[in-house]
């Protein structure tokens, strides 16, 4: 039996990242807001604690802070003939769980996408011809890099991001990054102190003109108090970063840069280790009532609501709207419908340069502490004797030295036995690894749907990845290989080893956690299913935030363009859709 | 308001409410209701549960004999590091066996168990406890018949030899055991071992930190960031604390 709770404003689906900032913003307006979230509460003494936090097992290879599959898992297969099967153990991505989401043990890169990114289709098809993207997908999508430039400044001071800005008002700055679009204003917090590779990339790079940067990092380089006045401390370098949570509070994420103010409101309220089933729709389904949830002992809350916020990251969030009804589901086929379309990822290969004589300390580190060279990126380079469109960041960033995970050996190496030994020490501190980290075009049969034969613990479908690297991405990545080992020689070194992305996209080996698409934004609600304010074309009193509103991704980590898309979604609920509830804030 | 329960739901309560859910006893509710103020919480940590060496809780005697001869040949005793035995790998593997990982309790395990696309990950129905069960019985099996010998009475050239053979998939084992899967396991879960924390029980006296020159469990290396190229000078740490706080000498 479902039991009927007292009505809220808002309720959001899922406390992390964008349910920590739309939250606040809407209390901030008055609202009453109540998160549900799927995990546990988390906090730093307790969760992070630095007793323990250095835990390589438990937090990096039994992944104790992440998803479990036994709770929610996808199935996945390469192309549609194929029959999916569910991902058994999380390995290609790795979704997070609990209040601070994934933005608990993220790594901190925070980027700007360019006003060349949000016109992706209009840019290309008027350098390059509409030829050139005819096995493409490509969409715009909606906004201009400068509508977007006030909200990553949002994002980037709340969340205390140490960088140098490259374009301040249209003046270049040296050191920074030439190829960003125009910023107000610089980073609120330096560049982080370099460790020894990024420092030797930053140099191959700059003797062969290239221009590297500091690498965008929400690790702090310094102490820094937040606008809502909550204060961080300067990372350590520690070295347990991506897949940890920082017990150092040097790293953002919600519970550094937002829970502290949000928490103490009385009209703010999180009910936790409470998972959302689905989002309740009115006869006609035009709009929504509010949610149903299930605790961890099986009871079932309808939790009615005005206004409804999916936020549960990008993949749950498109799962949750095909289980709810909100949308048509894409077919392939026909090309119709919405939810689920464009499904993106990112497109990574990488290179390794072992060395006899260099010692880098490669436990000296932090998750976004490096440097950067984005000559190769998107639009900044002309491609019009090249056979694909995108690029990629060229990323010198070495998170760590952990040895479980960590330990390059020269090609050819046998995995055990004394000569393993022996290559495992002679590789662990001398090698430098770099790597690309290249767009991801959608493509008409990279698609998510529900899965006709895996079900949930609860009885219900899976949802289904069908998903490879398109060719145009693959020559891309292979590109930018070309262009790696070229860095790769002018660094020396006794040896290379370059790791190229190929056709088959394996869910087993770690990737990333940049799954972007499945509920785009756009203009016209026959190719997106959301609209520029990420406000649901077909039930507007639905918002759907985070990286699902990618129409296709660039080639660079998403959640700088995601916080600054949820700030952007809470200013138009607060400044427009609250003036009349329930209305679309653009005519389909 | 806040609604606090008495005891912080860890993460052991956590997993088994989560396995509650899908048996269909009778549940706890671990949901909480937080407004108006961090629910901190004093000594509500969660720290590891430290492995003591001594007994075995998965294997049978023969079953440990054999993988201690096992992850002594992966990890061979030489002059950067102890072996595989002696750093307590087996003992590792044993007590990884019971838990969580031994029972894949955290991971998808529903039917239908169909072939897989090599990019579709492990598709078996087996638990690691299960895997390792039948492949220790199914090696010995196949050693029995073939050589007349058990792993164990190998000389070490042959044991080698052995594990080549099984990695590289030309042994065909007996009861359907994939020898080229069987050996990724023992090998992934003996590179663990070696290179875990000590408090699960492998890298004994953290030999293999020492071997890389990894610290450990350090925290802070600011006064290091910007000395490149230099050793750093500081001995490992564990969760555990060091050997020399346990009266045993570096
Ligand atoms: C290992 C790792 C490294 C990363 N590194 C970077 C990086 O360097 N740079 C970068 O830009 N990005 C990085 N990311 C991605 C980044 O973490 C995400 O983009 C970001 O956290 C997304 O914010 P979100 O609010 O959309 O989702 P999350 O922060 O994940 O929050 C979603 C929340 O919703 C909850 N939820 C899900 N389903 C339900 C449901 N049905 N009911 C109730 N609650 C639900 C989840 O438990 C979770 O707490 C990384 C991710 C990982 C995993
Ligand atoms: S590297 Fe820095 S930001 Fe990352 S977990 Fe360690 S101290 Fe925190």
């Amino acid at each position: 039996m479902t039991r009927i709770l007292p009505r809220k404003d808002v309720v959001i689906v899922g406390l992390g990242w964008t349910g920590a900032i739309l939250a606040n913003e809407l209390t901030d307006q008055g609202l009453d807001v109540l998160a549900v979230e799927r995990g546990p509460w988390r906090d730093t003494a307790t969760d992070f604690n630095i007793g323990y936090a250095q835990d390589e097992l438990r937090y990096s290879i039994r992944r104790d802070l992440f998803l479990q599959p036994v709770v929610e898992t996808m199935t996945m297969r390469n192309d549609p003939s194929q029959t999916a099967l569910p991902m058994r153990d999380f390995g290609s991505f790795l979704p997070g769980n609990g209040v601070g989401g994934a933005g608990v043990h993220w790594n901190g890169h925070t980027w700007r996408f360019w006003d060349s990114d949000f016109k992706t289709k209009t840019n290309l098809t008027n350098k390059y011809g509409a030829a050139r993207i005819a096995d493409l997908q490509v969409e715009d999508w909606g906004v201009t890099g400068a509508d977007m430039e006030p909200y990553y400044d949002q994002f980037e001071y709340l969340a205390g991001i140490s960088g140098k800005a490259g374009n301040i008002k249209g003046q270049l700055q040296e050191g920074g990054n030439p190829f960003e679009d125009p910023r107000a204003r610089d980073y609120p917090n330096p560049p982080m102190q370099m460790t020894y590779a990024p420092t030797l990339f930053a140099e191959a790079g700059r003797s062969m003109g290239l221009h590297p940067f500091p690498t965008p990092s929400a690790n702090m380089s310094r102490a820094y108090t937040n606008p809502l006045g909550i204060t961080l401390g300067q990372c350590t370098f520690c070295g347990f970063c991506e897949r940890f949570g920082c017990a150092n509070y040097s790293k953002s994420s919600a519970q550094t840069t937002v829970l502290p103010v949000l928490m103490k409101k009385a009209n703010f309220e999180v009910r936790t280790d409470s998972e959302v089933l689905h989002v309740d729709l009115a006869s006609g389904g035009k709009s929504a009532r509010g949610v149903t949830y299930i605790d961890s002992s099986g009871e079932e809350y309808f939790q009615p609501a005005d206004l409804v916020l999916l936020c549960a990251y990008g993949l749950h969030n498109v799962r949750l709207m095909m289980l709810s009804g909100i949308g048509k589901i894409y077919d392939p086929n026909s090309g119709e419908g919405t939810v689920g379309r464009n499904y993106c990822y990112q497109t990574n290969a990488g290179v390794q340069v072992f060395f006899d004589d260099k010692n880098f300390n490669p436990f000296i580190a932090a998750g976004a502490l490096g440097q950067t060279i984005d000559d190769f990126n998107g639009d900044a380079f002309d491609h019009g004797g090249l056979d694909f469109v995108g690029g990629a960041g060229i990323n010198c960033i070495p998170t760590n030295g952990r040895p479980i995970g960590t330990r390059p050996t020269l090609p050819g190496t046998p995995k055990w036995g004394s000569a393993w030994k022996k290559a495992t020490v002679e590789g662990y501190k001398s090698t430098l690894s770099f790597s690309s980290q290249g767009s991801s075009y959608a493509t008409r049969a990279n698609y998510l749907d529900l899965d006709p034969t895996y079900k949930d613990r609860f009885g219900r479908p899976l949802m289904r990845m069908t998903f490879d690297f398109p060719d145009n991405d693959v020559r891309m990545s292979n590109y930018l290989c070309d262009r790696m080992e070229e860095i790769a020689k002018k660094l020396g070194g006794k040896q290379y080893a370059v790791g190229r992305r190929k056709k088959g996209w394996d869910s087993v080996p770690y990737q990333s956690t940049h799954n972007t698409g499945g509920a785009i934004m756009g203009t016209d609600p026959k190719r997106s299913a959301v609209n520029v304010f990420l406000q649901s074309w077909d039930v507007p009193n639905v918002f759907v935030i985070g990286a699902s509103a990618f129409p296709q991704n660039a080639g660079k980590n998403p959640t700088g363009t995601v916080g600054a898309l949820a700030f952007r979604a809470a200013d138009a609920i607060r400044n427009q859709y609250l003036r009349n509830p329930g209305a679309p804030l653009v005519q389909a | 308001m806040s609604h606090r329960y008495p005891i912080r739901m860890n993460r052991r309560l956590f997993l088994s409410s989560v396995a509650m859910l899908t048996i269909t006893a009778p549940a706890v509710s671990f949901a909480r209701t937080i407004s108006g103020s961090l629910p901190w919480e004093p000594m509500a940590s969660d720290p590891p549960a430290r492995v003591i060496p001594g007994g075995w809780q998965f294997f049978t005697p023969k079953e440990a004999a054999l993988v201690e001869a096992i992850v002594d040949r992966l990890v061979p005793h030489d002059d950067l590091s102890i072996g595989g035995k002696e750093a307590g790998c087996a003992v590792y593997i044993d007590r990884q066996l019971v838990g969580a990982f031994g029972t894949s309790s955290r991971l998808y395990t529903q039917g239908p168990f169909k072939p897989a696309l090599p990019t579709q990950g492990y598709q078996g129905e087996a638990d690691p406890a299960q895997r390792y069960r039948a492949g220790l019985a199914a090696m010995d099996a196949f050693l029995k018949q073939r050589d007349g010998k058990t792993f164990v009475e190998l000389k070490p050239e042959e044991q080698d030899a052995f594990l080549t053979e099984m990695e590289a998939g030309k042994v065909d084992l007996p009861n359907g055991v994939k020898a080229a899967g069987f050996f990724g396991l023992l090998l992934q879960n003996t590179m663990e071992g070696f290179f875990a924390d000590p408090i699960y029980g492998g890298n004994k006296d953290m030999a293999s930190w020492r071997m890389l020159g990894f610290p450990g469990a350090r925290y802070d290396y600011r006064d290091h960031v910007a000395k490149h190229n230099q050793p750093y000078p500081l001995t490992p740490v564990s969760i555990a604390g060091r050997p020399e706080w346990l009266g045993k000498g570096a």
